[in-house]
């Protein structure tokens, strides 16, 4: 159970991080209050399942809409006037700090008390099945034009541009469409936990979602996604060491950022012909060794 | 005649600073024109007006009888206008191959949900863009470092492949910012060749700013002589040979005089 539990908790974490990678990673701009994208999808889906007994999909769906709808809200202004990489940054804190200070008001949300009893239909099966889908959607969504543009602008916005690519739209695309991802990671957790609460969506969050991405390798999907893996199973696998446990988390966090400024994976993505040809060049490296012993 | 592209009056100034002032000239198609004056003319700001990087503060620029002042640099590049850098702009963290491929997509028609899908569509048009994209880096002769990361290729080939970019966008007027910048002179005979093997295959129209003077000379039909963000003289690379303004003017006054006497 406890271990069904941590994994669940892993394939919803890969799907924000993977939503987010997308946008920071392929267009380089940080967003810090993706937590708000999480909580705009757990609570417009909690809430349609909760008081109007939709059906678990729907909401989800629904979640989703919601989250697309608040950033295409909020980055069209505020990308729009070109706001530079930090200034962007530094809206998305507001933007995210304000949707809890909203959610924490609310009737609807039952303020900060939260909303409880929600029907926990979030399984494993359910969440690993979702990530999955997440994964090719975004993998299909960076091998096309949309993905492409999103490159070349963070490579050079101006070269971009004078390419004939549009700076907004194609930032608006990644970014409605990470938010989407977002929503729909906070739907799944929203009826995983079968509790949610305005305080778990604060900035630490997001930042966490943004370190994962960051130390998985901007321009890389599969290795934020592994990095979100790895930054969920670690803690509960360190629980051992108890009060040692966030002193090795942080460790980690540093160790990366000083031996691989650029990420685990930066600028690459796992491939299956990537893991065959790796796994052809061991075997030959083995049977050579051989050889030289022979 | 309507001129295929034509300044006139324009101006930009950056509060004090004029850095182009009262231009006007006129492009004929299928010419290529040499634009030089001493540094800080005013130059490349008349490629960033062209191509809808600033707005002008006055006056206006037609493209085949089109107002270009006000549309956005992606709406100026589908009226077939390209353009290259003085101070290399690539997209450097990608492949040789990537970078033009990158600015192969305006012609992508297939929408989001068909692109998440991976449909037929898309991947036909992939491969369409990467048959495209290596035919393009052929044409530099840079086919053979199509996988190598382009901020790893030498500069010259940087060059060669911010040209072939901006081939891909399949202009019809195509603005070089100093295409010979930082090469010795082989390379830079090697470039122009290579220019007008490219003006003759895709009928291009240029528009050339250079300092290496071997290469606006030889290969400029007119040349326009700018100094102080003004037109100081244009004419064919002979008349501006001789011109004593234009000698004045890059080397001062001093200099000017002794080449009167």
């Amino acid at each position: 159970m406890y271990i069904q539990g941590v994994l669940t908790v892993a394939m919803i974490n890969i799907i924000s991080t993977a939503g987010l990678a997308v946008f920071t990673g392929f267009t380089g701009l940080f967003s810090l209050g993706h937590a708000a994208f999480m909580a705009v999808g757990a609570y417009t889906s909690a809430i349609l399942t909760y008081f109007v007994k939709a059906p678990y999909l729907l909401a989800l769906a629904a979640g989703v809409l919601a989250s697309c709808f608040l950033s295409a809200l909020v980055g069209y202004p505020t990308l729009r006037t070109r706001l530079r990489g930090d200034y962007f940054a530094i809206a998305t804190i507001g933007m995210g700090e304000a949707t809890r200070v909203i959610l924490e008001n609310l009737k609807i949300t039952q303020g900060a008390r939260g909303l409880p009893g929600i029907t926990q239909y979030t399984t494993l099966p359910v969440a690993a099945a979702a990530a999955a889908v997440v994964l090719l959607l975004a993998r299909n969504m960076l091998a096309s034009v949309y993905g492409r543009n999103a490159v070349a602008v963070r490579e050079d916005a101006v070269a971009a541009e004078m390419s004939g690519i549009h700076l907004l739209r194609t930032r608006m695309i990644s970014l409605v469409f990470s938010a989407g991802c977002a929503g729909l990671a906070g739907g799944l957790y929203a009826h995983y936990l079968a509790f949610i609460q305005p305080v778990m969506f604060t900035m630490v969050q997001s930042t966490q979602i943004t370190a994962a991405v960051v130390c998985g390798g901007t321009g890389s999907l599969t290795g934020p996604a592994l990095a979100a893996f790895v930054f969920t199973v670690a803690p509960e696998l360190l629980r051992a060491a108890q009060m040692w446990r966030l002193v090795i988390y942080g460790l980690m966090l540093v160790l990366i950022m000083v031996f691989r400024p650029q990420g685990l994976m930066g600028y690459r993505d796992l491939s299956w012909q990537g893991v065959l040809s790796l796994s052809d060049r061991l075997r030959k490296s083995v049977a050579g060794g051989k050889d030289g012993k022979g | 005649m309507l001129a295929f592209a034509e300044c006139i009056r324009l101006s930009k100034h950056f509060g004090g600073v004029r850095a182009v002032n009262d231009l006007s000239f006129k492009v004929d198609e299928g010419e290529i024109l040499g634009l030089i004056g001493p540094n800080g003319a005013g130059k490349t700001t008349v490629f960033n007006l062209l191509t809808g990087f600033y707005r002008p503060t006055s006056g206006s620029m037609l493209f085949r009888g089109r107002e270009l002042s006000g549309l956005t640099p992606p709406d100026i590049v589908g009226l077939g206008i390209a353009r290259t850098f003085q101070n290399i702009r690539l997209f450097s963290n990608l492949s040789v191959l990537d970078n033009v491929r990158s600015v192969l997509y305006r012609h992508a028609r297939y929408g989001f949900v068909e692109a998440l899908l991976r449909s037929p569509r898309v991947r036909l048009c992939e491969r369409h863009v990467h048959e495209k994209a290596m035919e393009y880096l052929e044409e530099v002769g840079l086919a053979d470092r199509a996988h190598d990361r382009a901020s790893h290729l030498p500069y010259g080939l940087q060059r060669k492949l911010e040209l072939a970019r901006a081939l891909a966008l399949e202009p019809v007027l195509l603005l070089l910012d100093e295409p010979a910048a930082g090469m010795n002179p082989e390379e830079s005979m090697n470039l122009v060749e290579l220019i007008r093997d490219i003006r003759e295959k895709h009928n291009l129209t240029v528009i050339l700013i250079e300092h290496h003077m071997d290469v606006v000379m030889t290969l400029s039909h007119r040349i326009v002589v700018m100094n102080f963000g003004e037109k100081l003289m244009e004419g064919s690379p002979e008349e501006v040979q001789s011109d004593v303004r234009v000698i004045e003017a890059y080397l001062g006054e001093e200099y000017a005089g002794a080449y009167r006497r």
